[in-house]
């Protein structure tokens, strides 16, 4: 291997700068000690300290781990069912292709049509029944939707990487059907399952569009609060709440590096 | 007879339909709920897409191609070019900003590269970080940069392209920023995956045998590149044409993109056939780059 050219050094750090210099700000201004401006006025933590006197951050912050969480225990357990069953059972080669292609449409269509369907099939099953109408509980439906095909993608291809061997010798040693899947198969998934269910949490965290369209009055969460806010005008408050959703991300990506990396050695 | 229904299944003589049924009970929740959840509201979608908006913003079951005439710019009041624009717009942006992406993708992953292992890996987390990060975060934060009391700001105003005292934002400018930053890190990660398993050795015999730089670089690194290439410009070009974040914060109403008007039908004009028509669109106009996308990628395949 060459070293690099100094025109390629220069871009690829001028680049990093191209995408940190933003998020760097905001954390500057989230420690600048007043209310108006860009001008530096001293360090403060005032921000941080009000952000968590405020009932409605705290609300929305509630409202953002309740949506996570709930609907990435729902669409990890569903989809590693379904990549086990995809990739564990011979198929023919018509079923594959249809799976595969209803499995990637999450992935390939742009989530903007996505939350319009969702917004057109909800509204008309609001003449059914009320737990239609927007808010927390079709959020939920909604992310689980795409979730499930991202944890399915990932499980799948530990599955494909872990081979079949290790089941055989377990069927083999008259493991039952069942035992083994228990045993044997679900323990050397665990790290596929767990990737993939910190991909759908973070997914969750970070949707903006679907919440958008799906979210009522009652349900707003912190991507949609820091959104209207910043539409009438930045406050060093939302610099320090955006701050800390950067570092809870940090800190997540960071772990979910470790967990893959360590898998793979 | 009984030997076609009959198979081995990891080592067990299961019926073909028994083993059908475990594997379904595996299979259904998921593929159900996405049926239910995806393909269903899809469907239901392209039906409302013809449909009337009623006096009330409700649908009237009424069919007609109306929505889509609308769409290519048949109005109330005559043809207008207004859709369409927005519709080219779109395009032109997710194009442009597909394009930037992969100029710097190229320099960041041959620089991560020829980084030692360890910082290899630091880097890539650099990388991921914003990947991750919320996008609504990431397009306001250029509000700072982009404020009158900043440096790019000023130089604008020094070189007389910029009024004093306003922003730099909202402007066509601010939404290719926030557009190229969006979506770097989308093509970066897929390329740099390909590069890092490149035959080098490919690139210094084309070396060895005097090729010019772009020689080098269009027939050793560009084709063992492809891969990583094809999986960013997807990631990147299709997502951009349905972006409406950053033109909505960065470029302001005048700098409509598809994904705008789209929301725009959901939201304050509240005409879900019309926002259903454009929502198809927006497929069809998905669905064409990546057929396009792979023809093109053949193509280029035989070298």
């Amino acid at each position: 291997m060459k070293r690099s050219h100094p025109l390629v050094t220069l871009i690829a750090l001028g680049s990093m700068v191209f995408l940190y210099l933003p998020l760097i700000s905001v954390a500057i201004y989230s420690v600048n000690d007043t209310r108006y401006g860009l001008v530096w006025h001293g360090f403060t933590l005032n921000w941080y300290v009000k952000l968590f006197h405020n009932e409605i951050i705290l609300e929305a912050a509630r409202n953002t781990l309740i949506l996570a969480v709930s609907s990435t225990l729902v669409a990890t357990v569903l989809g590693t069912a379904l990549a086990f069953g995809m990739d564990r059972f011979p198929w023919s080669r018509r079923t594959n292709t249809f799976l595969d292609v209803v499995l990637h449409l999450p992935v390939v269509i742009p989530d903007i049509i996505l939350a319009a369907a969702l917004v057109v099939a909800f509204g008309l099953l609001r003449a059914v029944s009320s737990i239609f109408e927007p808010g927390i509980f079709i959020m939920i439906l909604g992310h689980i939707t795409f979730q499930i095909a991202f944890v399915a993608l990932v499980v799948r291809s530990r599955l494909t990487s872990l081979g079949r061997d290790i089941e055989e010798a377990g069927r083999d040693l008259y493991a039952s059907a069942f035992y083994q899947f228990r045993r044997v198969t679900l323990p050397l998934l665990m790290p596929g399952i767990i990737a993939g269910g910190m991909l759908a949490f973070t997914l969750s965290l970070d949707d903006f569009v679907i919440s958008f369209f799906t979210s009522g009055p009652d349900s707003v969460t912190l991507p949609l609060f820091i959104y209207a806010a910043v539409r009438r005008g930045v406050t060093p408050e939302i610099h320090a709440l955006s701050t800390l959703v950067v570092l809870a991300t940090i800190i997540l990506v960071v772990f979910a590096e470790r967990l893959t990396r360590s898998n793979k050695a | 007879m009984i030997r076609n229904r009959l198979t081995v299944w990891y080592g067990e003589l299961v019926l073909r339909k028994q083993l059908a049924r475990r594997g379904s009970a595996f299979l259904s929740p998921g593929i159900l709920w996405l049926l239910a959840l995806l393909v269903l509201p899809g469907l239901v979608l392209v039906v409302v897409s013809f449909t009337e908006r009623g006096a009330y913003g409700q649908i009237e079951w009424l069919f007609s191609v109306d929505n889509y005439k609308r769409l290519i710019g048949f109005g109330m009041l005559g043809w207008s070019a207004d859709n369409l624009a927005i519709i080219w717009r779109s395009i032109w942006v997710a194009f442009v900003t597909t394009l930037i992406a992969i100029l710097l993708s190229y320099p960041i992953s041959f620089f991560i590269v020829n980084r030692p292992p360890r910082q290899r890996f630091l880097w890539l987390t650099v990388l991921i970080v914003p990947f991750w990060t919320n996008m609504v975060i990431r397009a306001y934060a250029w509000f700072l940069i982009l404020a009158p009391e900043m440096p790019l700001a000023k130089l604008a105003v020094y070189l007389g392209i910029h009024p004093a005292n306003t922003p730099l934002y909202p402007s066509s400018f601010a939404v290719y920023l926030g557009m190229v930053s969006m979506f770097l890190p989308f093509v970066t990660l897929p390329l740099y995956s390909s590069i890092e398993r490149m035959d080098w050795s490919l690139v210094e015999a084309a070396q060895d045998l005097y090729a010019s730089r772009v020689r080098v670089f269009m027939q050793a690194i560009f084709p063992q590149t492809k891969p990583g290439l094809t999986a960013g410009v997807i990631l990147t070009f299709v997502p951009a044409m349905g972006m409406f974040v950053v033109p909505d914060l960065l470029g302001g109403s005048k700098f409509m993109l598809v994904g705008n008007l789209i929301q725009q039908q959901f939201g304050s004009s509240r005409d879900w056939p019309f926002g259903a028509a454009i929502s198809m669109g927006l497929v069809v106009l998905t669905m064409i780059s990546l057929q396009i996308y792979r023809k093109k990628s053949k193509e280029i395949e035989p070298i």
